[in-house]
């Protein structure tokens, strides 16, 4: 676990070096989830260990969540102020990348589809 | 009496323990409560958690910065955790290769209209550059969303908010509105829900079918590096 846990972090500070080093606005757990899906495609096998303390840890995600959500608490006379125009862009925003996404793909999937059977 | 308890509170305010563990309690609570009342999607626990601890701090006049002193420690696996990710996304790998074209397509149009949709959407109802800033990451998991927020002067907090809300509305309305569309496919149902609302979008998609649950958990993942990546040079051309 202490090993899992090691690997976690030292991926994840492999990760902030490189995006300050190079200087790009990703954030750095973002890289270090990158190099550790190539660490884990050259070895071909998820240690046990690591399997178990990553589904521990993302089985409690929302958790983690928590405190940053509480930090509304510095923001409420911005939510105040404006609490229908940001629900209002969430709603419509959010449906609109959902059905975007499933007609695209759906499409996609036809086209691949066609073209393989024309292949045949 | 009066003393003794005044003095208790002293020290309580001082270390990071009374936050951490109110943290920590507050979401096993509201974890046990949603379950009770059978799981409604409106009843969040992140939500519910996040509501009572304003509550709290609000009632004791705690500043939220002495707060994080405590809650920091919860804050901080967020990090480990977005690592963690590299893990189920690596499993799905070969489901992920069937469906490679047709789910990169997908995955490159719906990163790039969440950004656009709510940064124009909220600019033409008169929401602050600061506030469209912190909007741009909100279609995807909380840490990587604040990480996201924070690199392009948002709101790190104020887009952790605007993200659940923005998972709370996948939950609830997604599958009806994939309904009216007619959109059956189970593999493009899932991953459609992953990917406009992440974690809660996935958790709704895992209720309804076990094939839509690995398609949203891996969309997930995907379009957190996708609009990690398509953020910075989308707002420039937004013009934010």
């Amino acid at each position: 676990m202490i090993n899992a846990l090691l690997a976690l972090l030292a991926f994840q500070l492999i990760g902030e070096v490189l995006v300050r080093a190079l200087d790009v606005p990703v954030p750095g757990p973002v890289v270090g989830m990158l190099l550790l899906f190539v660490a884990l495609r050259a070895r071909g096998s998820v240690p046990e260990a690591l399997q178990h303390t990553a589904g521990n840890l993302l089985s409690n995600l929302s958790l983690l969540f928590v405190p940053a959500g509480v930090g509304i608490s510095a923001h409420l006379a911005l939510l105040w102020d404006s609490w229908w125009q940001l629900l209002l862009t969430i709603l419509l925003s959010t449906l609109l990348t959902l059905l975007v996404t499933a007609l695209v793909m759906r499409s996609a999937i036809r086209v691949v589809a066609q073209r393989d059977r024309q292949e045949a | 009496m009066d003393q003794q308890l005044y003095s208790i509170w002293v020290y309580l305010a001082q270390t990071p323990l009374l936050w951490l563990t109110a943290t920590v309690g507050t979401y096993q609570l509201a974890v046990a409560v949603a379950r009770r009342l059978g799981a409604p999607a409106l009843l969040n626990p992140v939500l519910l958690a996040v509501l009572v601890l304003v509550g709290l701090l609000w009632a004791t006049g705690t500043p939220y910065a002495t707060y994080f002193e405590g809650a920091q420690f919860v804050h901080f696996l967020l990090g480990p955790a977005t690592v963690a990710l590299a893990v189920p996304i690596y499993r799905a790998e070969r489901k992920l290769r069937q469906v490679l074209l047709p789910g990169g397509v997908a995955l490159l149009a719906g990163a790039a209209m969440g950004v656009v949709a709510a940064v124009l959407i909220g600019r033409a109802l008169g929401l602050p550059e600061l506030v469209l800033r912190s909007l741009a990451p909100k279609s995807i998991t909380t840490p990587i969303a604040m990480g996201i927020a924070e690199a392009i002067g948002g709101l790190p907090s104020l887009t952790a908010v605007l993200v659940i809300l923005t998972g709370m509305t996948g939950a609830l309305c997604g599958s009806e509105a994939l309904d009216l569309c007619r959109i059956r496919d189970q593999s493009v149902r899932g991953f459609a829900l992953g990917l406009a609302s992440h974690g809660l979008g996935t958790a709704r998609a895992l209720q309804l079918d076990a094939e839509a649950g690995a398609f949203a958990g891996l969309a997930m993942g995907l379009n957190g590096a996708m609009t990690a990546l398509l953020v910075p040079p989308l707002i420039r051309v937004l013009g934010l």
